[in-house]
């Protein structure tokens, strides 16, 4: 990489980053308050340890998170490879559109008409209708990182494997699955992303005693968020940089 | 990246695995529970874990954000939850829209330590429906080292002086109604003129306002970002605490002072159980024990009477009656709210 | 069309989780309030010049920031397709942990570099040059909106210029086109529906979001996200809330329409008809 590449990804990592950074100075900071330095303390940390609310929305958060872009995944995968090869142009038109349409929507209004839905079917608010309702907004953000990689890829490879015995399956995985990875995973990313961020869509579709971190967070908001939150970010933020480091050696490893 | 996924996975499920056994490792079987909903960082834990050591019950303890939010769960058949802290006004509209069970207070003895000023407010005038939990007022906080001036009255927030250096609150209810107070008029007007005079005074401060802010003012004032802010009494404590070039008046035009009270859903399941909740929380050392975590004011003389005399006196905590005087409630509006959300909406959009 | 039974799943689940609740929004927009009685009152309502207003100007700041997105988005998208495979992965990844940060922590981070007296400025006045004061202004908003929307216009690009067909780029260069020519005519074409992609998710739900400008913005206008969400919650009037919501979608989705009409993409680059 030449210096001005180096320099312009750093400038983005640097932007990136730097609110990151002061949220974990904060996590060191005796006040509750972000405007007053009272000292360094690992109180917070202690805190957190102690507290079975967080750790329990720590749980759900993650466990929703994985799950809802694990199932996401999936079907906006295999949604937008029908889209791809098996819609009739007028049908894809109208299925693309209503597929993104709830996109637009704000979160409130999906929040609301979900929580409304779920209730008339007879689901019973709690760790399957956030599950479901995570998926469901999760969906159009694979699909729209999947499709542009379909669109690049070149039919006849798939079509050839049919014509020579492939079932379509198979054809799927071994032929059309690889070129098309890099849009699976970052729709897989965003859905995770989304999912462990989403504060409104949750609260109306969540049931007692299942909480997120969102949830809580958002909760706090009136009263000032307490420094646990700060702790409890840092150390989710050193785990997930350090296994990366670490798995990434190991792939540099492995390839040479 | 294969291998990435793969590993980032394989850390999901090690984690999962981890905090679960954290997480119910905690949980107990108990065959009583309970559901308690209420504000996010607004109870002692170590009470909570108390209550349940002490009465066996199991709490499922969940939190929200806003009343409105509370409000629409609940509305909609969205929850299960047996006790809620909502504000007067909601608390007004629930009981007019028969959301909420009436407590039987011979199982809330505690309810006697309640002060009398406390009693018979306009939201349940029979004291039916709730029992107060915390309260407070709404002030002006200021900068002493940004204003020479007397402050006394909401008019300094017009004073072209202090020009972007006002924080209001960006809450229709809130500021209109200081609006209205410093007009000469009720904060619960539904009364088209006054709330179109309201809307030109908000128009006209306008230019002199640097942010329309909620719960982040506090941080703000502390890092002395600005001269003066209208904030909530409890936030006051906090900020003074952190800054003590900070100082709260409540202005002589009168305010509104707000309530949050226990109160039981209709149809809760654990009514039983939601009464002894409700009378420990009332319980005077345990009240202190959440308006020490909190820094809010307790409706419990006996509560307040055990506290630090400076804090007895303050007047962001315990303001003398006098100061008072004119001050109201939230009162439910019902549809005439939406009057207050266009003259907002027509404030914010003014040039 | 022999493999519909890929199709029909989709079309169960959009049914369900998608269709549905348009319907139902729909039926909360041509109904008054607490009753069935149709009525087009609402739609009315919600056409008045304030409302529209601030759509414009909710639109109009949701397309600056996708617009910026894509500009700083664009060449650090190809940074990283280009970049070595030994880290490329890692820098992807990279690029979205951040937003695995609770956004209300994020964005209160940004208010502390921000403000006066923050750290911003005190490098500012290290260095000689003046404070400024961005916090609550256009400028802040502006870079809240980038920052949490920075990674869905990065990664869908990145992702398409993966694995693009190199030997077109070969081709060309062997034919003498420049490095700026190939780029313009062969790389920047190939790239368009991972631009469309992330154009779609960051301006959509952009239009929608409001917290950044009430947060660092300081609250100083409406935009449509908040007015709807003060209709649902502190009014209650799920009709007028739901008709906001209707004519939004409806207004986007014609000018969608519009524009695709004047770009020229046959092959079905375009996500609106």
């Amino acid at each position: 990489m030449g210096f001005l590449k180096r320099s312009y990804a750093a400038v983005i990592f640097a932007f990136l980053y730097i609110p990151i950074f002061v949220l974990i100075v904060f996590s060191f900071n005796a006040s509750k308050s972000r405007a007053s330095w009272d000292g360094f303390t690992l109180r917070w940390y202690a805190d957190l340890f102690d507290n079975s609310a967080i750790l329990n929305a720590l749980y759900y958060t993650l466990s929703i998170a994985v799950l809802a872009a694990l199932l996401a995944t999936i079907i906006g995968t295999l949604a937008a490879f029908a889209m791809y090869k098996d819609m009739r142009p007028w049908e894809k038109k109208i299925v693309m559109n209503l597929t993104y349409l709830p996109v637009l929507n704000p979160d409130i209004v999906t929040g609301i008409s979900l929580m409304l839905l779920f209730i008339f079917m007879k689901i019973n608010l709690g760790f399957l209708s956030l599950l479901l309702a995570h998926t469901i907004f999760n969906v159009p953000y694979v699909i729209l990182t999947v499709l542009p990689k379909l669109r690049q890829f070149d039919n006849n490879l798939y079509e050839a494997a049919l014509d020579l015995g492939a079932s379509p399956a198979y054809a799927f995985r071994r032929i059309v699955f690889p070129e098309i990875m890099p849009g699976i995973v970052t729709g897989a990313l965003f859905a995770f992303t989304l999912s462990i961020d989403d504060f409104v869509i949750s609260f109306f579709t969540t049931g007692s005693g299942i909480n997120n971190l969102s949830i809580l967070i958002y909760s706090m908001a009136r009263r000032g968020i307490h420094p646990t939150i700060n702790a409890l970010s840092t150390l989710l933020f050193l785990a997930v940089l350090i296994l990366l480091l670490a798995v990434n050696r190991r792939v540099v490893r492995d390839k040479k | 990246m294969k291998k990435i996924v793969k590993a980032l996975c394989i850390l999901m499920v090690c984690v999962l695995g981890a905090v679960a056994f954290v997480g119910c490792g905690g949980e107990k079987t108990a065959k009583r529970e309970l559901k308690v909903y209420n504000w996010g960082d607004y109870i002692d834990p170590e009470v909570l874990k108390d209550f349940e050591k002490e009465t066996g019950i199991h709490v499922i303890y969940d939190t929200f954000a806003t009343n409105e939010d509370m409000y629409v769960k609940v509305k909609s058949g969205g929850s299960d939850y047996d006790v809620a802290i909502p504000s007067d006004y909601m608390i007004k509209r629930m009981i007019r829209e028969n959301l909420l069970e009436k407590i039987d207070m011979d199982k809330v003895p505690n309810y006697q330590g309640i002060g009398d000023k406390f009693k018979n407010l306009p939201f349940d005038p029979q004291n039916a429906y709730s029992v107060p939990y915390m309260w407070g007022t709404v002030g002006i906080i200021y900068n002493k080292k940004m204003v020479t001036d007397p402050v006394d009255s909401w008019n300094i927030l017009w004073d072209p002086k202090y020009a972007k250096q006002i924080f209001m609150l960006d809450s229709p209810r809130d500021s209109i109604g200081i609006t209205l107070k410093l007009l000469g008029y009720s904060l619960n007007t539904s009364d088209e003129a006054q709330l179109e005079q309201a809307k030109a005074k908000l128009i006209e401060q306008k230019p002199l306002v640097l942010a329309y802010v909620v719960d982040e003012v506090k941080d703000k004032m502390i890092a002395g970002e600005a001269a003066m802010a209208v904030v909530w009494s409890g936030d006051a404590m906090f900020m003074k605490e952190k800054n003590p070039d900070l100082a709260y008046v409540i202005p002589k035009e009168g305010t509104n002072y707000w309530f949050d009270s226990m109160v039981i859903l209709k149809g809760a399941k654990h009514k039983a159980e939601a009464e002894e909740f409700i009378n420990y929380m009332t319980r005077p050392d345990i009240a202190k024990r959440n308006v020490e975590y909190i820094g809010y004011a307790s409706p419990i003389p006996e509560v307040v009477k055990s506290l630090d005399p400076e804090v007895q006196q303050d007047v962001a905590a315990y303001p003398a009656d006098s100061l008072l005087k004119g001050s109201e409630i939230f009162d439910d509006l019902s549809d005439n709210l939406a009057k207050y959300d266009k003259v907002w909406t027509e404030v914010k959009v003014a040039q | 069309m022999g493999r519909r039974w890929l199709v029909y799943p989709y079309h169960t689940w959009m049914l369900l989780f998608t269709v549905i609740p348009l319907i139902l929004i729909f039926f909360y927009a041509f109904t008054e309030p607490n009753s069935t009685q149709f009525t087009l009152e609402n739609i009315r309502h919600a056409a008045e010049p304030v409302y529209l207003g601030v759509l414009w100007h909710s639109v109009w700041l949701a397309g600056l920031s996708t617009l910026l997105c894509f500009l700083i988005g664009y060449p650090m998208a190809m940074i990283l397709a280009k970049s070595s495979v030994k880290y490329r992965n890692m820098l992807v990844v990279l690029i979205v942990i951040p937003m695995w940060m609770n956004f209300l922590l994020r964005t209160y981070a940004w208010m502390t570099l921000l403000e006066k007296n923050g750290p911003l400025n005190a490098i500012l006045l290290h260095f000689g040059l003046p404070a400024i004061q961005i916090l609550y202004t256009d400028y802040a908003v502006m870079l809240g909106m980038v920052y949490n929307f920075l990674p869905f216009m990065i990664l869908p690009i990145y992702s398409v210029l993966m694995k693009m067909d190199q030997s077109l780029l070969e081709a060309a260069e062997d034919l003498g086109a420049g490095a700026w020519t190939s780029f313009r005519r062969i790389t920047f074409p190939l790239s368009l529906p991972g631009v469309y992609a992330g154009m779609i998710m960051v301006f959509m739900p952009a239009v929608t979001t409001f917290v950044i400008s009430r947060l660092l913005g300081g609250g100083q206008y409406m935009l449509i996200g908040n007015v709807i969400e003060e209709q649902f919650l502190a009014i209650g009037n799920w009709s007028f809330g739901s008709a906001l919501s209707v004519l939004m979608m409806a207004i986007i989705l014609v000018s969608m329409l519009f524009l695709s009409r004047y770009s020229k993409e046959g092959n079905g680059g375009g996500m609106f008809f």
